[in-house]
């Protein structure tokens, strides 16, 4: 695999200081993701015949800035239609509110109705499948789009709900404590105890 | 956090998060269908010593359209028997399963003596002359949204004319203005002025007039009928002369500036103007606000498995 | 052979300081001297031996308020407290405004049988403030103190003449000071404390012209007036100047006044609402010095039992009032910054001259004195617990608190009432 290198340094100045382990691996680099977004916006073209009805809506936080990239491929690839963006804040919608600490003041932005669209949910990660589904369910706010799809740039597996992506960037075996990061620049797995 | 009995509990930063995550409900508020399951399964109760129809309904709508359940627990004082101490009031409702009350009281502290005999999250709806912390979030809110600040209200000029001595409204908005950076400046006789203003960072004026035209935001308290009763002005209509709005003070108001009023309004004693004069009212606003920032309070307090986490950035 | 002697403790009383053992019998002290024997020792080893002290203002709550406090379990609490002599206010229900009510107040102390209660006299019916009381036919009776505590006397000619009728009988009239118009809905102190908690203000200035007036009043009319808990460092300075002029005036103290602020209210728990309110650092100040310099005669606890129920109402309709009886002699060792003999005396023959029973109370430890007595270890420490006094309230504002100095014994007509810290009726 292209880009695999080992470092002692945790990327982005130390955003898994606080786990036990150093260990950290980048898995994708920023070529590897531009690769995997040009497919997966191919793949959305062919697999809705076009782009009629089709609305990006990247889920708060990590999917924002990977619906923004897709939305701009995918304008690249068919100038002539415009395919509309928009953000998702599933947290209302979370089943483990009180739970944990919640992140507050994201926000949901969605500029056109969903009655009948195809609303392809874009996302970083997909792991436990819970913040999918929380963010199927806060769809439920906006109308009954004719179909939901799935995108995500890293399918790490572990799921604990019923959830299947339609288009992935990449399969990538973790164990459940390791923490995978997804930047514009880089895919890293970040070792846990058991890693 | 647990409680948020006075804006004293929080820093200025909890403050602009609170109001960041007001902005998210505010979001809520424009959906199709306003509602969110994020307190499926709690329950709020209003408990209410002191009738403040507004206020209560505020709370209620926060509560439900965070899928909250309700109750409402109403006490005229005078009904209370005497016989039954507030502490039973509170431990006879709290075995219901409570997860957090909404309390207001006409006498200062009761939040305080409630959170003792209790383990559900309290929010002060409103405590004597003391503090109404939710109206000052709400207040902090209207005017960063109006005036576009982003973080919270650095540079601006507040004036808060009126009752301050007997407003819970002013003790609250003053140190949640000035935690946002305003420069805050009381308009008042000193019969209307607290004793001591020691450790208050204000200024005060007595001339309405001396300012006017200098403030962003004009903020008139209400001012109630039994004042000149008890002699701390001679009549409403002094009071009004000198420190209500007018036509002449409303044109010489800055075009940004905004008129404030928690409601609610006696027309005729803080606002004598005539209404196409009034373009900065956003006294129906901050009604609307309301629901929303007593939604992130709520959220805050009962939705968070620990303390405030402040999430700037990101996308 | 003597009935009791107390053994091994320093005696502290009018006449000095001393070693020397107290030995008792039929009531009244037999010996004084080195190496007494007798029937019963109470062993006073490190102890002070003192006459017993004298609180010139205590609310029995009995009649009327018996859920509070009855005369027996406040009389407990005094003689657990090293007080032989206690002076029952007069705000029960009904008033202590005629003979019938302050006999039956009376008859309840001899029941007891652990201090000597006091009854004071209304200065006005039902303590109302409109009519005088029969103040010569309860000073036939034996009250000496006429105050309406709770209430002050609002209207100025009506205390005029009372001061006026009262000078041929050997009465003192004690003022609680406040001017009504001036608290209406009090809760605490005015300040910059009550200003932020948004809390009625009950200012210093309202207790200051009161005291003022009945200074003036007492000039013209040589009443001889005392005045009930000074609170503010104004008031004190008055009275020094009154005393000065050679005015017959003395006032008294309560150790919550020298000893907490108004800041105590920032928790709003009403154990801290009293009347008057806690004041300032200032008016603590003012009152040690009045206290040190005799500018203040007395320390009186101002004891007021409530139950926890009303205690535990909002601040505005919670009755003021705090325990008192069994922290005063600590407070006054620690707080004052005094030798032990002035703070005896301001706990004991003074307050006794001003109930006029320095014929049995605060007098000198000699052969022939009746045997009111109080033994206290100055050092030795402990931890206040309200469910542990012997009051039937809590109210303490000192709950968790250490304090030095202990009552050890009390003796009372002879009779050791408390013996090692424990009541013994």
């Amino acid at each position: 695999m292209s880009g695999t290198e080992l470092t002692d340094a945790p990327p982005d100045g130390g955003v898994f200081a606080e786990s036990g382990s150093k260990f950290s691996k980048t898995v994708m680099s920023a070529d590897d993701i531009r690769r995997a977004l040009t497919r997966i916006a191919h793949e959305i073209i062919e697999r809705n015949q076009g782009l009629d009805h089709v609305v990006l809506v990247g889920i708060q936080r990590g999917g924002s800035w990977v619906a923004e990239r897709l939305g701009s491929v995918i304008a690249s690839i068919e100038p002539e239609s415009a395919v509309p963006v928009g953000l998702l804040d599933p947290t209302f919608h979370r089943d483990d509110i009180g739970l944990r600490p919640v992140m507050a003041g994201a926000q949901s932005r969605i500029p056109v109705a969903l009655d009948g669209a195809v609303v392809v949910l874009v996302d970083d990660v997909l792991f436990t499948g819970r913040t999918v589904r929380a963010a199927l369910e806060a769809l439920n706010d906006y109308g009954r789009p004719r179909a939901v799809q799935l995108a995500v740039i890293v399918d790490r597996g572990h799921r604990e709900v019923p959830i299947r992506p339609d288009y992935v960037g990449k399969n990538l075996p973790t164990s459940r404590s390791e923490d995978v990061a997804v930047t514009p620049e880089s895919v890293t797995i970040r070792g846990g105890q058991d890693a | 956090m647990k409680h948020l009995r006075s804006i004293d509990e929080l820093s200025g930063e909890a403050i602009r998060s609170l109001l960041d995550l007001a902005d998210a409900m505010a979001e809520v508020n424009q959906r199709p269908i306003p509602k969110v399951p994020a307190l499926r399964g709690r329950t709020v109760v209003s408990l209410f010593f002191e009738d403040s129809t507004r206020t209560r309904l505020s709370f209620e709508t926060a509560a439900k359209r965070l899928s909250a359940d309700t109750m409402t627990f109403s006490v005229s004082t005078s009904s209370v028997n005497k016989g039954e101490s507030l502490r039973d009031t509170i431990e006879t409702v709290s075995a219901m399963g409570v997860d957090a009350f909404v309390v207001r009281h006409r006498t200062s502290g009761v939040p305080w003596q409630i959170s003792q005999w209790t383990d559900a999250a309290i929010i002060n709806a409103g405590d004597g002359w003391h503090q109404h912390p939710t109206q000052a979030l709400l207040d902090a809110y209207t005017i960063r949204t109006r005036l576009g600040c982003s973080g919270g209200l650095e540079g601006l000029h507040i004036a808060i004319v009126g009752d301050v001595k007997h407003s819970r409204v002013a003790r609250s908005d003053v140190q949640a203005f000035t935690k946002l950076g305003a420069r805050v400046t009381l308009v008042a006789p000193a019969t209307l002025l607290p004793a001591s203003l020691e450790g208050w960072p204000v200024t005060v004026c007595n001339n309405l007039d001396d300012l006017i035209a200098d403030i962003d935001v004009l903020y008139l308290l209400r001012m109630q009928i039994e004042r000149q009763e008890q002699s701390l002005v001679p009549s409403l209509r002094e009071y009004s002369t000198r420190f209500g709005l007018d036509d002449v003070r409303a044109r010489r108001l800055q075009d940004h500036a905004l008129v404030m009023h928690p409601g609610p309004m006696n027309r005729g004693v803080e606002i004598v103007v005539d209404p196409a004069l009034l373009r900065g009212s956003v006294i129906t606003e901050q009604v609307a606000n309301g629901v929303s920032v007593r939604m992130a309070v709520l959220f805050h307090l009962l939705g968070q498995g620990s303390e405030l986490v402040d999430e700037s950035g990101g996308q | 052979m003597n009935e009791w002697v107390i053994k091994g403790a320093t005696i502290v009383d009018p006449d000095g300081t001393r070693q020397g053992d107290v030995a008792i019998s039929g009531g009244r002290i037999s010996e004084v001297g080195a190496d007494l024997s007798g029937e019963r020792v109470l062993d006073a080893s490190g102890c002070i031996v003192s006459p017993g002290f004298v609180d010139l203002h205590v609310h029995l709550r009995q009649p009327g308020r018996e859920e509070a406090e009855t005369v027996e379990t406040g009389s407990r609490a005094a003689a657990l407290g090293g007080f032989t002599a206690i002076v029952a206010m007069p705000n029960t229900e009904p008033a202590q405004d005629s003979v019938a009510v302050v006999e039956q107040v009376r008859r309840w102390g001899e029941e007891a049988g652990l201090c000597e209660v006091l009854p004071s006299g209304c200065l006005t019916l039902d303590r109302a403030g409109e009519r005088m009381a029969p103040i010569a036919e309860l000073a036939a009776s034996g009250v000496r103190l006429f105050t309406d505590d709770g209430n002050g006397v609002q209207d100025p000619l009506l205390m005029r003449r009372i001061m006026e009728y009262s000078l041929d009988l050997d009465v003192v009239l004690a003022q609680h000071c406040e001017v009504a118009s001036l608290t209406a809905g009090a809760v605490m102190h005015e300040g910059c404390c009550s200003s932020h908690l948004g809390l009625p203000g009950w200012p210093a200035v309202a207790e200051e012209l009161m005291v003022f007036r009945d200074i003036e009043l007492a000039r013209l009319t040589g009443a001889r007036v005392h005045f009930l808990h000074l609170s503010t460092a104004r008031s004190v300075a008055l009275v020094r100047q009154a005393k000065a002029d050679g005015l017959r005036i003395t006032a008294e103290a309560a150790p919550h006044h020298f000893t907490l602020t108004d800041e105590m209210l920032r928790t709003f728990d009403a154990t801290f609402k009293v009347n008057p309110p806690l004041r300032t650092r200032d008016d603590i100040a003012a009152l040690k010095v009045g206290l040190r310099d005799g500018t203040i005669d007395a320390i009186a606890t101002d004891h007021a039992p409530h139950p926890a129920a009303l205690k535990e109402q909002p601040l505005d309709t919670a009755p003021p009032g705090m325990l008192g009886l069994q922290t005063a002699l600590p407070l006054a060792l620690g707080e004052l910054g005094l030798d032990l003999p002035e703070v005896v005396a301001l706990l004991s023959w003074r307050p006794a001259a001003i109930a006029g029973v320095s014929d049995r109370h605060g007098t000198a430890v000699r052969p022939g004195a009746v045997a009111n007595l109080a033994v206290f270890d100055p050092e030795a420490t402990w931890t206040v617990d309200a469910t542990r006094l012997a009051s039937k309230s809590r109210n303490t504002p000192y709950q968790g608190r250490t304090m030095r100095g202990q009552v050890r014994h009390t003796v009372f007509r002879g009779t050791p009432v408390v013996i090692d810290g424990e009541a013994q009726r």
